[in-house]
């Protein structure tokens, strides 16, 4: 078998670690972008709604292909030397997820009845622990929105190889491996760790049902 | 009336639609009072009551609880007004997480003695741990009076209480209204369309149709001797609407 099982470890951890870190920050920033949305006047949210929907359908060698000229040494943000790092790949993730996080937090949020917030306040809430209850309410979505991002950003490949370049112990994660082993015809290898990335999947949505069912009410 | 009155409404103007506008000139309600706000659905006396929390904003006018108005008090007055409404919405937790969710925000610590209390006046003991989504209707309203309850309110705004209940749920929820008024000094204020439950509540009575406050009195002389026409034919059932 060639090279590529010694390096499963390698390239699976990086690849957690990409798609990990893009998930907690287009957590952190979707979901309370989410909640105001959700509770947003219509006419705001309508735009808006618009807006994070045109970004779920973001195609990522689009973005990958932007994030590419911003991050290329001639680029605004050339300064940074994040091409061709896990940086770059970790930001083409989070752009490409965060309007999951967006969307999805602010459809489960809009889903809980607006009788439940009037009622809330009318029981001594402010206006911030009436969203909060809100949104603790909408655990099930919310837990949804993180893992649909999840699915995402470690199912993702045009865009990681663009600014990732999938250079081997530095850049090479699940997906990029899986094009290149296919590419060069080994299809069983290829196949192995198509098996680990799904197991990943199902692994990590596992763990996130079951966090969603632990969590206080 | 009363030197200075716990509510006093005064020329409060709220339109809800092009052609529903709720407009109350006067209306005061004194500590220790049960007000039943009587009409037919859509009168206005949900809009009231809203007001009357603070929480919605006329168009015009003032709603002064406690010689404050409830549109500028400060949240500790406010948090002084609950309201129950018709149809509860109770979070997806117990029935012990959902009484005590008041003292919650309020930030009290020591929250069990009182909690236990409330659960124990609605007849709630036994259901404490229950997941309310499991719960009946009728109790699932004794869970929003539990939690109205137990942050002992000065006023309570109660939204057709029991319009969806069974005759024995509406019968415990009319003996828990009336322990709390005698425990100590609740005002209440009651929307109902239900003629009998305001003249087993209520000491005072306010007719309201079309937005418009039509007789206010006491409930023997509002049921007895009603000075307005309108009142005869509610009263008598001649009212179509």
């Amino acid at each position: 078998m060639p090279a590529v099982p010694n390096q499963l470890w390698e390239i699976t951890s990086l690849s957690l670690r990409v798609s990990g870190t893009a998930v907690v920050l287009s957590s952190a920033v979707g979901i309370p972008c989410g909640v105001w949305l959700a509770f947003a006047r219509p006419k705001y949210r309508r735009s808006l709604s618009v807006l994070v929907h045109t970004g779920m359908a973001l195609p990522p060698v689009v973005v990958g292909l932007l994030l590419y000229l911003t991050l290329s040494r001639s680029g605004p943000l050339g300064n940074l030397n994040w091409l061709y790092e896990p940086a770059a790949m970790i930001t083409a993730q989070f752009i490409l997820s965060v309007p999951f996080v967006i969307g999805v937090t602010a459809a489960a949020v809009a889903a809980v009845p607006g009788e439940l917030v009037w009622q809330l306040r009318s029981l001594g809430a402010t206006p911030w622990q009436s969203r909060l209850t809100v949104l603790r309410e909408a655990r099930a979505g919310v837990a949804l929105a993180v893992a649909t991002a999840f699915g995402r950003s470690i199912s993702e490949v045009g865009a990681v190889m663009i600014v990732g370049g999938n250079i081997e112990h530095h850049t090479r994660v699940l997906t990029t491996s899986i094009v290149l082993e296919t590419r060069q015809g080994h299809f069983a290898l290829a196949l192995w760790l198509s098996a680990v990335l799904l197991t990943l999947a199902v692994l990590v949505n596992v763990a996130i049902v079951r966090a969603q069912g632990r969590l206080p009410a | 009336m009363s030197e200075s009155p716990l509510i006093l409404i005064q020329s409060l103007r709220k339109r809800h639609s092009p052609d529903f506008e709720l407009s109350i000139q006067s209306l005061h309600v004194d500590a220790g009072d049960v007000l039943c706000l009587l009409g037919p659905t859509g009168s206005g006396k949900s809009t009231l009551l809203r007001l009357l929390s603070g929480l919605d904003r006329p168009d015009s006018g003032d709603v002064r609880f406690d010689n404050q108005s409830v549109f500028a008090a400060a949240p500790d007055v406010t948090r002084r007004i609950v309201t129950v409404s018709q149809r509860p919405q109770l979070l997806s937790d117990t029935v012990r997480s959902n009484v005590e969710y008041g003292l919650k925000v309020r930030g009290h610590r020591e929250r069990a003695a009182n909690v236990d209390a409330a659960l124990k006046q609605c007849r709630l003991t036994t259901l404490a741990s229950r997941d309310c989504r499991t719960l009946s209707g009728g109790q699932m309203q004794l869970v929003a009076l539990a939690r109205a309850l137990v942050v002992e309110p000065d006023l309570l705004l109660l939204d057709e209480p029991t319009a969806n209940l069974d005759p024995a749920h509406v019968e415990l929820v009319e003996e828990i209204i009336r322990e709390s008024c005698a425990a100590r000094q609740l005002t209440v204020i009651l929307a109902t369309h239900n003629l009998f439950q305001a003249r087993r509540l209520a000491n005072r009575v306010a007719l309201i149709l079309d937005g418009s406050l039509v007789e206010t009195a006491v409930t023997a002389d509002f049921f007895d001797r009603p000075t307005d026409s309108r009142t005869s034919a509610f009263i008598e059932g001649r009212m179509i609407y």
